[in-house]
């Protein structure tokens, strides 16, 4: 019953790509490696390369989102796809159309790929139980489940700067209960052999029996950070206050917020990094987030690369050396 | 109409009967067990040979759709679904549309009902008025009309003070209050149980202590109001315990569990199955080992199916935005047979519990095979396997977790006050 099943086709190649869970090693390490080869299209002069073209890939996106629309619509235009963005948010689900009816429509105009974003846990792996075979599904965010892209791009930038991933120690700071971005990072981080990953934050923001995706927890700010290889700094939503989650962000900065005099605790080339949007002086400092442990940017850059790799990958014209 | 049923394994738990015997059967009522009583002429004889012979199995909260959706299932189409699965009462609930807060909605049931023969039709009126939990609902001209009992459903009734009084009219009016005791704050983001897998899924959990918290509450009511009380589709281990206590004070609550709580846990859930989306959620298999355990000492009385059948459209969204409910008619009998093939209580007390226990809830006799009683037989094959395809459902919901399993078990045959309302044994004059 897993969703993992769904994700491979017969051969164990990704014809979905929904979430890290259930994905093997080889595989991420697979994503990993073609990202790299397309990492230099994006300095080149004509920023481009053929393995797309003639493809539909849609943006379908139920929620409202600018930094992974964008790097999802240039790494498709980049492949050479001919993109359509569609914000159903604010046309379909308002006419009272059903997400099974958006997709037949989709589906009749012939795109050949939906990069889905819903407010919804589990709504890809749905969407990808309902389209035609020759669809693929890739997810965007769902909900509080997963954001497969954003976890492949933070290892991507964690490979990068760190090189390997055996002896890390990283740490993911803040509201992990409402974070896809945490539970990908999570999933994929344990996979590629992380041997430390851990969870720091207040107990209103740390869901329940979280240890059981063998991460450690930790409620204290400095004890969770001290000696981190990496920190990932995690956004923290207005409304986690209204719901009484929290007192205020002045008392969350107070004591989960990420200053520079905190992140002398960690290790001395520890790197920051954070899924953007940022909200500096409620997660993180200014300093820090603009500071030379900062790899904030990077990710961005480093976001459409992966996202062409998945891309290219679920679309069955694996990267070969020979296209970038 | 006279009938034989002839060898087959009969199970009257009431009787403390398991033996290889044959019922007779006589102006509806059963005439004898064993040996045939003096001039008894059987008009129609049945071959239960290999097969189990026991009383009919009885609902206590069907939705039966009617009025209101129709889309999704008729009070005739599940009353035939009931009678093919061997139960012989099926009680459903007033959360139609009207809904049944006065006795000319439940008029109407009735008046369905007696056109279909099939399963015998009863129904729980509302406690409030749209259920709304507001305004008490005209509970004794419901019971005139014909009411089992009062209920609010699974909607939490917030202010207790509406509660209490509620309670308490209901003890005036004599009728007993069905409670389906969920905090409605604790509740209401939730879709499943609150645990190591709904923070992996990312599914807003309903914690164990929703559950408990609200029967706390309500049996503190009970207490003060003296009302009869029965604790519907308990879901976690802690409740059980709860009720035991409240009985050993000597309060009048009795308590069910319905089927799917267990046979599937919130692990289950982990393929965003919408089937599995049901309220009260599935939890843990620490809380389904003592909700069976709870049904092995008698401290839950009742196994029901809580049917609540579904059109296509209702289960085809992502898990959460779907409605929640499952259709179980279907997988009954061979879901029960499981449990006590898995050791969690024995056949007798499986049948116990399907049987003779929900009628003690609705304040009846029957459930028994003693002579003299109705004649409500349930006839099945313990071992037919077959497979639960969309077209092997007799129910109109077709949203049944049991989808594609293979199962085992059977009813061949449904008997209502001494009438065959379900034949698949051919059975011959």
């Amino acid at each position: 019953m897993r969703q993992a099943n769904i994700q491979l086709d017969a051969e164990g190649r990704l014809k979905h790509f929904l979430g890290i869970e259930g994905l093997s090693r080889d595989l991420l390490t697979q994503i990993l490696d073609n990202a790299e080869r397309f990492a230099p299209v994006g300095d080149r002069a004509v920023k481009k390369v053929p393995l797309l073209r003639g493809k539909t890939v849609v943006n379908l996106f139920f929620e409202p989102s600018t930094r992974t629309r964008t790097t999802f619509d240039l790494a498709a235009k980049r492949l050479s796809a001919d993109v359509l963005n569609l914000n159903i948010e604010s046309s379909s689900a308002k006419k009272g159309e059903s997400l099974a009816d958006t997709l037949r429509n989709l589906e009749a105009m012939q795109c050949d790929m939906f990069v889905v974003r819903h407010q919804t846990s589990g709504a890809a792996a749905y969407i990808a139980s309902q389209v035609a075979p020759h669809i693929s599904v890739v997810n965007g965010g769902d909900g509080r489940h997963e954001h497969p892209t954003q976890a492949m791009l933070d290892c991507f930038t964690i490979r990068r700067l760190k090189k390997r991933f055996e002896d890390l120690t990283v740490a993911i700071v803040g509201d992990v209960a409402h974070s896809r971005v945490a539970r990908s990072e999570i999933h994929a981080l344990k996979i590629l052999g992380v041997p430390e990953v851990r969870v720091v934050g207040p107990r209103t923001l740390i869901p329940p029996q979280i240890e059981a995706m063998g991460v450690k927890v930790f409620h204290r700010f400095d004890e969770g950070i001290a000696d981190a290889d990496v920190v990932i700094m995690l956004r923290l939503q207005q409304e986690r206050m209204q719901s009484a989650l929290l007192p205020s962000a002045h008392e969350y900065f107070r004591v989960y917020g990420l200053t520079e005099k905190r992140l002398k605790l960690a290790a001395k080339d520890a790197i920051v990094m954070h899924p953007g949007p940022i909200n500096r002086g409620v997660e993180i400092d200014s300093a820090v987030a603009d500071g030379l442990q900062s790899v904030i940017l990077q990710q961005v850059t480093n976001g459409i690369a992966v996202r062409m790799a998945v891309m290219s990958m679920v679309m069955g014209t694996q990267a070969v050396g020979s296209a970038a | 109409m006279t009938i034989r049923i002839r060898g087959g394994r009969v199970i009257d738990p009431a009787n403390e009967r398991d033996e290889i015997c044959d019922v007779f059967v006589d102006h509806g009522r059963i005439a004898a067990i064993g040996r045939a009583p003096r001039g008894f002429n059987a008009e129609w004889v049945i071959d239960a040979a290999g097969l189990v012979v026991c009383p009919g199995f009885v609902e206590l909260g069907a939705r039966m759709r009617e009025p209101g959706f129709e889309h999704k299932a008729t009070i005739a189409s599940e009353a035939r679904a009931a009678a093919a699965n061997g139960f012989t009462t099926i009680v459903c609930t007033p959360d139609t549309q009207p809904v049944m807060d006065t006795p000319a909605v439940a008029e109407h049931v009735n008046q369905r009902a007696a056109r279909t023969r099939a399963a015998r039709v009863r129904y729980l009126g509302a406690l409030t008025v749209g259920l709304e939990g507001k305004v008490l609902a005209e509970m004794q001209a419901l019971k005139d009309g014909g009411c089992v009992g009062v209920t609010n459903v699974e909607r939490a009734i917030v202010d207790t003070t509406v509660l209490r009084n509620a309670l308490a009219y209901a003890a005036t009016a004599g009728l007993t209050v069905f409670l389906q005791s969920e905090d409605h704050w604790l509740g209401r983001q939730g879709a499943m149980h609150e645990g190591a897998t709904s923070t992996r899924l990312g599914v807003a959990g309903i914690p164990g202590a929703a559950e408990t918290i609200a029967i706390q509450r309500d049996i503190a009511l009970v207490a003060e109001t003296g009302v009869t009380a029965h604790f519907c589709r308990l879901s976690s281990a802690a409740s059980v315990k709860v009720i035991a206590d409240a009985r050993k004070a000597g309060l009048p609550v009795s308590a069910d569990v319905g089927i799917m709580n267990l046979c599937f846990t919130d692990e289950d859930v982990d393929g965003y199955d919408a089937n599995l989306h049901v309220r009260p959620p599935l939890r843990s298999e620490r809380d389904r080992a003592g909700l069976g355990l709870g049904v092995k000492r008698g401290q839950i009385d009742a196994i029901c199916p809580y049917h609540e059948p579904h059109d296509a459209d209702a289960k085809a969204a992502p898990f959460m935005l779907t409605e929640a409910g499952a259709s179980t008619l279907d997988a009954f009998l061979p879901a029960l047979l499981e449990c006590a093939e898995r050791g969690l209580f024995d056949l007798p007390a499986a049948i116990r519990a399907a049987s003779v226990a929900p009628h003690r809830v609705l304040g009846q006799t029957g459930g028994d095979l003693s002579p003299g009683q109705p004649a409500d037989i349930c006839v099945f094959n313990p071992r037919a396997e077959w497979t639960a395809s969309a077209a092997a459902l007799a129910s109109a919901g077709k949203n049944s977790p049991w989808l594609g399993r293979k199962l085992t078990g059977k009813v061949m045959m449904t008997i209502v006050d001494g009438r065959i309302v379900h034949d698949g044994l051919d059975a011959r004059r």
